[in-house]
């Protein structure tokens, strides 16, 4: 089991014929996705490795039948329209590539989804990965080299960012800690989905026993985790590791005094290690020690 | 993105919000002139620099006459200025933005902003103008208000009219604080606006609605469509390698240490900076190359990093996803090269075509120590500095 994708699950993707589109599709298709149909206006007719491409997503409907999910690699200036469409013609499950969308418009596809009752992972993400099942998004690379860092197995992996979400994996791996599901859940000052709103569905898959989340500095999202897991008695056990300890000695950039006020107090890496580990989370300091951390979280609870 | 006072609220006045007037002077000479021009009988003169709390710091000063202006200007002029958020080296003052004083009978607080956890537009205002709105909201959270904007259906008048009456406006002034909030709330949304933040709002004794101070931050992801705003930039607000970095496209952040950095992804880049840490060294900058590197990005940020003199080792961290390390390290060899790299390089690569850039590495005849985990490198790098 798995959560949010498996080998059934059908997605499309939007802006098909971009460079870094192509090579998704790849790497997706070697990997096992099914990807029923690409979107890129005007250039209808062309197929990528096999993948038909049309002019808008009700064609691919019309023709292909009804994908569940998205990814969606379009410019910036055209990804709120590319989300909008998708969620219009019932699409469940958008993965947001792109980075760098103004986040007024972020807000307004976040808003929507929500209204339509889809979901969004990113922007600026590599998606996620059930491995030994399925992958939707660039997460670990070619499809050879996601196998070496991506073993199927019980421990879910969240991360914001893209990068350490396969270094996370690839540590478990090497530990013989397969996983479950992991999500490169995008790294901008507003996500579809954080990790707070994964955690649901992780307590309900049985496959997952245990969870692993990369953490850094600014915003309340581990805060959020934090207070979710006290609120529902989660029975998975989490481990963080906590990156940018570095940084509270320094003087960093800091959200706006106005910020605090409605988002509450920005943690510094001390505060956020201190909120986790109140709420039973096992804070790693080094990603080597993630592996470690979780085998004894799981032979405690035997 | 930041940007000056004068320039926000030469943007606020676009918008139909009220401000003083005013004008920006360069020399004592012109801040005399410029007072002079405004004719009132108080000007307040006004350090321009991107940083809040100017007033406790020296940086604002009222004036009774020109001769008092241009008095006041040059003191300001030329000063470093230090104040609870400047950085600690204090900021050189550059402007003065002279200003006609104003009769003030009410001072409040009000920003327009994105609560990142709501997803939502946000507007809190305080009746306590004048005041870190931190400080309000530890001492007395009961005198802020808050409104929420929902992004696809926009901020309607009967939420600024309610934010009005919990402020305790009469309605005279609630009909010209509608207008204002409404243009304030206009400039968030059409210039891409991250916060826009107005402390003190005035209400004068005439019952009029303005604008004393004006903070404006931009959303760096959507400049791209207001070339207006990117034109505010002032480079002599920015850190110089920082600066450097932006023009590379690539994301720099110096630091006091020895050991300089070349990472992919933030995320690696901070675990990469922690293990420095922790290993017994101390790290040069913080250098994310983003996903797309190539060579050319390699190189650049080769560039950089030896900028700083203080660099006495180099670690290359990549963990190859989108990125290939064949690329990198091409690039690595191609600045050891070129650029003459006496320093010694440690560099760690993983993931995708990672050994076929180890192969480019070795058969470069560098002398590059390699290793295969993040503690590796870490050890490895520290030990290089010694």
């Amino acid at each position: 089991m798995s959560i949010l994708i498996d080998k059934d699950t059908s997605f499309i993707i939007q802006g098909i014929t971009g460079r870094e589109a192509v090579n998704l599709t790849r790497e997706n298709l070697d990997y096992g996705a099914r990807i029923i149909g690409g979107v890129t206006p005007g250039r209808a007719g062309r197929d990528i490795y096999g993948v038909k491409v049309y002019d808008c997503v009700r064609d691919v409907v019309k023709h292909e039948g009804q994908p569940y999910g998205s990814i969606v690699s379009v410019p910036p200036r055209f990804t709120k329209d590319a989300v909008f469409e998708a969620l219009e013609n019932d699409i469940k499950l958008i993965v947001i590539v792109t980075e760098n969308i103004p986040r007024r418009e972020v807000a307004q596809m976040v808003e929507l989804a929500n209204l339509r009752g889809a979901r969004i992972i990113g922007p600026n993400c590599l998606g996620m990965i059930s491995p030994g099942e399925a992958k939707m998004g660039g997460v670990g690379g070619p499809a050879a080299n996601t196998r070496q860092a991506y073993t199927k197995g019980n421990i879910g992996v969240m991360s914001r960012s893209g990068g350490m979400t396969t270094e996370i994996a690839s540590t478990l791996t090497a530990a013989g800690l397969g996983q479950s599901t992991c999500v490169s859940i995008g790294g901008d000052a507003i996500v579809g989905t954080t990790y707070a709103e994964l955690m649901p569905f992780f307590e309900d898959d049985p496959a997952t026993e245990a969870i692993a989340i990369y953490s850094e500095p600014g915003g309340r999202m581990e805060a959020e985790l934090a207070e979710w897991i006290a609120k529902n008695n989660s029975r998975l056990p989490v481990v963080a590791f906590m990156a940018g300890r570095f940084m509270d000695e320094m003087q960093g950039m800091r959200f706006g005094h106005a910020g605090t006020i409605v988002e509450g107090k920005e943690d510094t890496t001390a505060d956020k290690i201190q909120r986790m580990e109140a709420a039973g989370i096992s804070v790693a300091e080094r990603i080597e020690e993630i592996p470690e951390l979780i085998k004894q979280r799981l032979a405690e609870k035997k | 993105m930041n940007v000056h006072e004068y320039q926000a609220k030469g943007l606020l006045r676009d918008f139909g919000v009220a401000v003083p007037e005013g004008i920006l002077a360069t020399t004592p000479a012109e801040a005399e002139a410029a007072a002079r021009e405004l004719g009132t009988s108080i000007v307040v003169v006004k350090a321009q620099v991107h940083a809040g709390g100017r007033g406790k710091g020296g940086g604002v000063k009222l004036a009774k006459s020109p001769a008092e202006a241009k008095q006041a200007a040059s003191e300001i002029l030329g000063m470093t200025l230090h104040t609870p958020q400047t950085p600690p080296e204090g900021k050189l003052v550059r402007k003065v933005y002279v200003e006609a004083g104003s009769d003030i009978a009410k001072e409040l607080y009000l920003a327009v902003l994105l609560d990142r956890a709501e997803e939502k537009f946000a507007i809190v205002a305080s009746t306590e103008g004048g005041m870190e709105i931190e400080e309000v909201a530890a001492k007395t959270p009961d005198k802020i208000q808050t409104i929420h904007i929902e992004p696809n259906v926009g901020l309607r008048d009967y939420q600024i009219r309610q934010l009005g009456f919990g402020l305790d406006l009469e309605m005279d002034v609630i009909k010209k604080f509608v207008p204002f909030v409404r243009g304030l709330f206009d400039l968030f949304i059409e210039k891409d606006a991250s916060q826009v933040e107005i402390n003190p709002l005035v209400i004068t004794g005439g019952g009029d609605v303005i604008a004393l101070d004006g903070k404006i931050n931009f959303d760096d992801g959507a400049l791209y469509r207001h070339p207006d705003v990117a034109e505010l930039r002032d480079p002599d607000e920015e850190d110089d390698r920082e600066r450097q970095a932006n023009e590379l496209d690539l994301a720099y952040v110096g630091l006091d240490g020895d050991i300089g950095c070349m990472v992919n992804g933030a995320g690696l880049a901070m675990a990469t900076l922690d293990m420095i840490t922790h290993c017994g060294g101390s790290p040069a900058n913080f250098l994310d190359v983003g996903g797309g590197a190539d060579k050319e990005k390699v190189m650049n940020a080769f560039k950089l990093i030896l900028r700083d003199p203080g660099v006495k080792v180099i670690l290359v961290n990549i963990f190859g996803g989108i990125v290939r390390c064949d690329l990198i390290a091409e690039g690595v060899v191609g600045a050891a090269q070129e650029l003459g790299v006496e320093v010694p390089l440690v560099v760690r690569l993983q993931g995708t075509n990672a050994a076929e850039g180890r192969k480019i590495l070795e058969d470069s005849g560098l002398d590059i120590t390699s290793a295969e985990t993040l503690q590796e490198a870490g050890e490895r790098a520290v030990a290089a500095g010694k």
